[in-house]
């Protein structure tokens, strides 16, 4: 009994060392004002993590936007109510959708390989050599890749939702013959920009924080060895999955669920 | 001043976990000279070099280079102070992404603000000093272990700096790249003056450019000197290491019971 209380404190000692850690590198790395280098760092991070990432969100975007309007249709059509279901495909992804799956792939297509690239990075002393150099490797490569994902998401997250609501109009206007003008003029009237696609795009800037600080800081935090490596993507695909699940029940909470 | 030191390591204390690495180890590096510390494999050659680097903090003790107490710097302080230094990996270590040419542009790119021009004359100087002028092209995973070793030398020495530390130079490689790198590491420390540590276990290799050595041995330096003065030690200790002898105070066998009576238990059991 005595053995498992001193195992659980000492598990939560570590959590806190390592939170602590993360906390530490996101502020040494996350602040200052970059050299004219360090936009051109940045730069190709974007491509790397959004231009490259786009294939993967908008097909996704699309095929959600059109699931979720066939979706609707079945539901709505019985209550004759299918003239709604522009509304609901753009509340439904400006809302929820768009930022959560959209911060899902982000994780699994481009976190996951930041945690790579930096642990290989790290397994074969570059970034100690970096050091050596004189240079931070916190703001070399750290920095552009952090600032890069907290751009990149919240942009591939307003494709998201722009395909997702194109693929729910050629579902249900095209298809299925629910009247263009209805489709679009619900849409216009219910959605409010602030409400609506300012609570998504908060929630998605969240979601980036979020996705691209656990993804850099577990691999620059690894054991430097290919298990390591192998761990720490499994760690970043499974810590930013929760984090987003979990912080969108908080934020929905808060911006929907009428505490304010 | 130019005759003191230009490292100096004061008590240093050092412990990964329970286990000791280091327990009180006293070195003074002289300057302008080629310093060797020697060891066993999984004595901390390469902690002490990290030490030295500021890559780690000591439990205790100090490290002082040209006066300036390493841990006591803020982390600007120490990457300004770095870059009067250079370091040669055992890995390379070279910038995956970058060809031979940039890796050793590198340094110049981002601490100098000379002119595109002048930076590729001194990448390619520095490239001709470690006779891989012609590789400039080639990306590191096209480099033998031997030519990315050299590319990482030139790089280390792009910033002409004063102090370099090479760990495990001559590890893994064939006798001529071998025979090249011991050539280059004394010929720069020559042409150069700079003051250089080399942590090593290749005893030979690194006895023929030493200046002075450090013998480390159970997280404390077991013996210091000239390479001469050591190759005639009679300290049991330190002749089973410079002589390489198999037996001795280090034992051949890792510490376990009685041979025979382990057999015995074994023909018991089956």
């Amino acid at each position: 009994m005595i053995g498992r209380i001193v195992s659980l404190g000492r598990r939560g000692c570590e959590v806190l060392e390592a939170l602590g850690r993360a906390g530490q590198f996101l502020a040494q790395s996350a602040v200052g004002v970059p050299s004219r280098e360090g936009w051109y760092l940045w730069l190709r991070q974007v491509h790397f993590v959004g231009v490259l990432s786009l294939a993967i969100v908008l097909v996704s975007g699309l095929f959600i936007g059109m699931v979720l309007a066939l979706q609707g249709y079945t539901l709505l059509v019985d209550f004759g109510a299918e003239q709604a279901l522009g509304q609901m495909v753009a509340l439904s992804l400006l809302r929820e959708l768009s930022p959560v799956v959209a911060a899902l792939l982000f994780a699994g297509r481009a976190g996951s390989a930041l945690t790579a690239e930096i642990g290989l990075m790290k397994a074969t002393e570059q970034l100690t050599s970096m050091e050596m150099i004189g240079v931070d490797p916190l703001r070399r490569v750290v920095a552009p890749r952090l600032w890069a994902g907290f751009v990149a998401l919240p942009l591939l997250t307003v494709g998201f939702s722009v395909v997702g609501i194109y693929g729910g109009y050629l579902v249900g206007v095209e298809w299925l013959g629910v009247f263009e003008g209805s489709y679009w003029g619900n849409m216009q009237a219910s959605v409010d920009f602030v409400g609506d696609v300012g609570n998504g795009m908060v929630k998605s800037v969240v979601f980036a924080l979020v996705v691209t600080w656990i993804a850099v800081f577990q691999g620059y935090d690894l054991v430097p060895t290919s298990e390591g490596i192998s761990r720490a993507t499994t760690r970043t695909v499974v810590y930013s999955s929760l984090a987003v699940l979990g912080l969108d029940f908080v934020l929905t909470a808060l911006m929907f669920g009428g505490f304010s | 001043m130019t005759d003191s030191p230009f490292v100096v390591v004061e008590g240093l204390h050092f412990a990964r976990g329970e286990k000791d690495i280091f327990r009180g180890v006293e070195l003074q590096i002289p300057r302008g000279k080629i310093t060797a510390i020697l060891g066993p494999s999984g004595t901390g050659k390469t902690t002490l070099l990290k030490l030295i680097g500021g890559q780690l903090a000591p439990d205790e003790g100090r490290v002082r280079i040209d006066g300036e107490d390493v841990h006591a710097l803020s982390r600007k302080a120490l990457f300004r102070l770095r870059r009067r230094m250079g370091m040669l990996f055992q890995s390379g270590a070279l910038f995956s992404d970058l060809s031979v040419f940039e890796n050793v542009a590198f340094p110049l790119r981002v601490h100098t603000d000379l002119p595109e021009a002048m930076i590729r004359d001194v990448a390619l100087m520095k490239l001709q000093a470690v006779g891989l002028r012609g590789a400039r092209d080639l990306m590191p995973s096209e480099l033998s272990g031997g030519m990315a070793r050299r590319v990482a030398l030139a790089r280390a020495i792009a910033l002409d700096p004063e102090l370099i530390l090479y760990d495990e130079p001559f590890v893994g490689q064939d006798p001529i790249s071998k025979g090249v790198l011991v050539q280059l590491i004394k010929r720069l420390n020559d042409a150069l003056g700079l003051t250089a540590i080399v942590v090593s276990h290749d005893i030979q290799e690194t006895l023929s450019i030493a200046d002075y050595v450090y013998v480390i041995s159970d997280g404390r330096v077991m013996a210091h000197g000239t390479p001469d003065s050591l190759d005639v030690d009679e300290d049991p200790r330190v002749s089973q290491f410079v002589h390489g002898e198999p037996d001795g105070p280090v034992p051949f066998h890792y510490p376990a019971t009685d041979f025979f009576s382990d057999i015995l238990n074994m023909e018991k059991r089956s």
